[in-house]
């Protein structure tokens, strides 16, 4: 196997704080254990190190990344070594003030993201609280020169309004749209039964999107992301493990992608205590699915493994109880019947009576 | 109006939201932008560079054509600069006389 290149895309989870209770957020449900978070010159010292390895893209989310109150710092510095920057925020607790500062200390780019299901969503496409809010910090990132970039979870219970969805994002001037299809790992795993859409919400759905894309052409683009759940063949997740990203998780751990520390079995490095360049390289966890060797059947004969690299591992340990084997999603895996009825289960026209849960710390404690 | 008068007025510049850079670790030109990256070839990086907004394509033709010590270079570069703006990495600034 040829030895993997730099880890040119970086994602830093500053924090697990939020202000908001996502049912379908991907930070752990755990995330009540990691609350011992880096301190500013830790995160510091990872952005040198990454940057000599040769990473480029720096992701800032979180939580809430804007409760970090050195964001700043860390955007400046990142600038400073060459990182192309990018934040990804929920707006909640963005002021004219700290855009203005986070502009000047070299920040690229900006995604305003719906972080929240149910009375965020409302509100917004109520044209109350929500929507002033994003309106308001739309027109910000605007004057700063930003292109506006939002991105919208969607789910069971907000998709048969994508449409609505898609006219308020033009109203308040986005020029990139990106209606994201929950994906089921975390707390949205958690709460699948109750957010996977029916086929025919998702056909309904990409019809209306396909009608406003004609009507809105070159002034928003629109991107229409489908579950995992309703392909026939997995994505090629995270570019292939080890092979392009490392996130940060807010306590230091360094993982192959933001959900992997659910994985059971592996040890991942912590940036407190380990160099990135020996993470990267030489430690067990980023090398325990490089490559194709830890392949089984289907995917070690498989034609199309080259393409899909055998899919995501998180999923294949959601649905199948063992990250060793081919996602699920793949219509060749032998595991496929638990997709197949997930999905039946979603065509269901009733309503499920089980409570969703909330991203909220007390739900998190209760399932340490 | 000739495209050779036209090249006169053009001043490309790297487009919003891309930014051109060296790096080291890959020896080579990449031009960043939202969630991705594209590593240049030599000659890329070199016009590229070049589209600082205020040199015209004729004058970055002829700053390439100098110090490569070459004198053809001009269909080159208005071919890359085509394809370069097709995918939206340069705009073409028209100077203080904008064609209506």
């Amino acid at each position: 196997m040829s030895p993997p290149g730099p880890p040119l895309w970086l994602l830093f989870e500053l924090t697990y704080r939020c202000p908001l209770q996502c049912v379908f957020c991907y930070n752990p449900i755990d995330f009540a254990r990691y609350d011992q978070e880096l301190e500013t010159s830790e995160w510091l010292r990872v952005l040198h190190e990454a940057r000599a390895l040769g990473s480029v893209q720096l992701g800032l989310s979180g939580g809430e990344p804007l409760l970090r109150d050195d964001l700043e710092e860390i955007v400046a510095e990142a600038h400073r070594l060459g990182f192309y920057s990018n934040l990804i925020t929920s707006g909640v607790g963005l002021s004219e003030k700290r855009l203005t500062a986070l502009h000047a200390a070299g920040l690229d780019h900006i995604q305003l993201s719906f972080q929240d299901s149910t009375r965020e969503l409302n509100d917004f496409l109520s044209h109350t609280r929500t929507f002033e809010l994003k309106r308001r910090v739309a027109d910000w990132i605007k004057a700063h020169g930003y292109p506006m970039v939002l991105n919208c979870v969607i789910h069971r219970l907000n998709i048969d309004h994508v449409g609505r969805i898609i006219e308020m994002a033009a109203e308040i001037g986005a020029e990139y749209l990106e209606l994201a299809n929950a994906q089921y790992y975390s707390w949205a795993h958690l709460n699948r039964e109750q957010l996977l859409p029916s086929r025919g919400q998702l056909e309904a759905a990409e019809r209306v999107t396909n009608e406003w894309r004609a009507r809105l052409g070159e002034r928003m683009r629109i991107l229409f992301v489908v579950p995992d759940y309703y392909e026939s063949r997995p994505k090629r997740c995270m570019n292939g493990w080890g092979s392009t990203f490392m996130t940060i998780a807010p306590d230091g751990t360094a993982l192959p992608c933001h959900t992997a520390r659910m994985l059971p079995g592996l040890s991942f490095p912590s940036v407190r205590t380990h160099g990135l360049r020996e993470i990267w390289y030489d430690s067990e966890a980023f090398n325990r699915f490089r490559g194709q060797g830890w392949m089984k059947e289907p995917c070690a004969s498989c034609e199309e493994r080259d393409r899909d690299l055998g899919g995501c591992r998180c999923q294949a340990y959601l649905l199948a109880h063992d990250a060793t084997v081919a996602d699920p999603v793949c219509a060749k895996s032998p595991h496929h019947q638990v997709v197949v009825e997930a999905i039946e289960r979603a065509q269901r026209t009733e309503v499920v009576e089980r409570p969703l849960v909330f991203r909220r710390k007390e739900e998190s404690i209760a399932r340490l | 109006m000739s495209g050779t008068d036209l090249h006169d007025r053009l001043r490309p510049v790297i487009a919003r939201g891309f930014r051109l850079q060296w790096e080291p670790v890959q020896s080579a030109h990449v031009l960043l932008y939202p969630e991705g990256m594209v590593k240049l070839n030599r000659s890329a990086g070199e016009i590229l560079q070049r589209c600082d907004g205020r040199s015209t394509v004729a004058e970055i033709v002829a700053d390439l054509e100098r110090v490569f010590d070459r004198h053809d270079l001009f269909a080159d570069v208005a071919a890359f600069l085509a394809l370069a703006r097709a995918r939206g990495w340069v705009q073409l600034d028209y100077g203080t006389r904008s064609e209506p």
